[in-house]
């Protein structure tokens, strides 16, 4: 072994002996630039999209025109990021906050004073979704003056503006978390309309806030809604818009 | 395989059977009439049409045309010689596709690893560090404890609420919280089965971005005023005068 390795420095032997070993090879798969040999050739750049869980989201090929970012402005892509980060964030404020009326403000205060990063954490996770708000608004905006709702992306349109309202529903429910007066006020504006909806007014208002008026059952109840069971729904529904685009033959093409 | 269409098999049979039957009467000259194709012989020299074989005997004395001759071999006989206008018989058409399936527009198409996912990994990038440096330098608002005797003056929803909340003011909470914003969520999801226009070009679709861009913009000026218009009371105000009343 030594012999065999005499004239080479210690640690590129060292680094060919982990790449050549049986288990560096299970865990990369062909294509991953962290293999033994990878060359930028065609067959390892289709294999870099067919060997990742993450990339094969996308087809090995797509036509020249869909990576015009001229085109796209990544709004799509962009959404689905900022929901990620949105996620990473959220599970970091997870771990400071209790939803009920007398905890959540001093968690939140806490947060701030207290926990390493936890201001900033949270000011990411605020920004980034009056961020996404935008996005995926403009990213509507961007498909339809490109026409793009037209056969055979019709249904996922529909699909879309699904997701707009989730995501509008995402971050008003995350509004009355803080608990403090803008949250407070801000969500009584907003479900006091709800109210209003013809025949279920009184119900719907009944079962958004948990009760007849705003307290710590509707703080518990946005909660959930929140952090599990909206991302939940988002997650599905996005989930059937991505393979759409694919079904629909890709991204629709230059006007 | 494709299957051999039921009748051009019985044509197939039929014209074997009369082959046969002609070679056991010994009678070339009658049955070979129709089968011009038969192989070259002096007894099958009475099958061919005279001016046939004497077109394909002077063009067998003619020298090559050039170095390279067409693919499909011999010389092209003239088009109409034959008799009646005709020099093939059509034995069948084979529609293409059928076949092979040959696409009519190749398309022009790159690899994803790197065009695409390096765009990408840019632009999450960018997001993450705008989001990062906003994040140092402005913080989010964090009020007094929530206290439901003390209302703010004025009591905003949030911004992309706005909208909604500036038409409160104009109709009944009805029409303004569930009726309009409702026709509108309907009309939005419905507008691929509405625009039946099939062209994707700006120049033909005149009245769907008309339509589009005054709702948008209607809607982005009654966020705007809403945003930064409306001051306590609920009052219209010039924040340049009396300042902002708006939380992010």
């Amino acid at each position: 072994m030594a012999d065999s390795n005499g004239s080479k420095p210690t640690g590129q032997a060292l680094a060919e002996r982990v790449q050549g070993s049986q288990a560096w090879g299970s865990i990369f798969r062909p294509g991953s630039i962290f293999r033994k040999g990878y060359s930028d050739s065609p067959r390892n750049r289709s294999y870099v999209i067919m060997n990742s869980v993450l990339y094969h989201l996308h087809p090995v090929k797509v036509k020249r025109h869909a990576v015009k970012v001229s085109y796209t402005l990544c709004l799509g892509g962009l959404s689905f990021f900022l929901f990620i980060l949105l996620t990473v964030t959220g599970i970091f404020l997870m771990f400071f906050y209790r939803p009920t009326a007398a905890q959540a403000w001093d968690d939140i205060l806490t947060l701030h004073t207290a926990v390493g990063f936890g201001l900033l954490v949270r000011n990411m996770h605020r920004w980034a979704a009056h961020l996404m708000v935008l996005s995926v608004f403009l990213h509507m905006a961007r498909v339809f003056y490109h026409g793009a709702y037209k056969p055979p992306r019709e249904f996922n349109w529909v699909i879309g503006v699904m997701l707009l309202q989730l995501t509008l529903l995402l971050s008003f429910t995350g509004y009355l978390l803080p608990w403090d007066q803008l949250a407070l006020w801000a969500v009584t504006v907003g479900t006091n309309m709800m109210g209003f909806t013809p025949v279920f007014g009184s119900q719907v208002r009944f079962v958004l806030l948990g009760g007849v008026e705003i307290g710590t059952d509707t703080l518990l109840r946005w909660y959930v809604l929140h952090v599990l069971m909206l991302p939940f729904v988002t997650v599905i529904f996005m989930a059937i818009h991505f393979w759409r685009v694919r079904k629909d033959g890709g991204i629709s093409g230059p006007l | 395989m494709t299957e051999i269409p039921e009748h051009l098999r019985k044509r197939a049979e039929e014209a074997r059977q009369k082959a046969a039957g002609a070679a056991g009467a010994d009678k070339p000259a009658e049955a070979g009439s129709t089968e011009a194709t038969a192989p070259g012989g002096e007894s099958t020299e009475g099958r061919i049409p005279v001016h046939l074989l004497d077109r394909s005997k002077a063009a067998a004395n003619q020298p090559a045309p050039g170095a390279d001759p067409a693919p499909g071999g011999g010389g092209a006989p003239t088009p109409g010689s034959g008799p009646d206008g005709h020099n093939q018989r059509l034995l069948t058409v084979v529609k293409s596709g059928s076949i092979q399936d040959t696409k009519s527009v190749p398309q022009d198409k790159v690899h994803v690893w790197p065009h695409l996912l390096v765009a990408e990994f840019l632009a999450a990038l960018a997001v993450t560090l705008f989001t990062l440096l906003f994040s140092i330098f402005v913080n989010a608002p964090l009020l007094d404890l929530a206290n439901f005797n003390q209302t703010p003056n004025p009591s905003k929803a949030p911004w992309y609420f706005l909208g909604l909340q500036e038409m409160l003011t104009m109709f009944h909470p009805m029409v303004a919280g569930v009726t309009i914003p409702g026709i509108g969520l309907i009309l939005l999801v419905m507008a691929p089965y509405i625009d039946k226009n099939p062209s994707k070009a700006p120049e033909d679709r005149k009245f769907a971005i008309s339509l589009m861009t005054v709702h948008l913009m209607f809607w982005a000026v009654l966020v705007m005023i809403g945003s930064f218009f409306r001051g306590p009371g609920f009052n219209f105000i010039f924040p340049w005068n009396s300042g902002l009343f708006f939380e992010l």
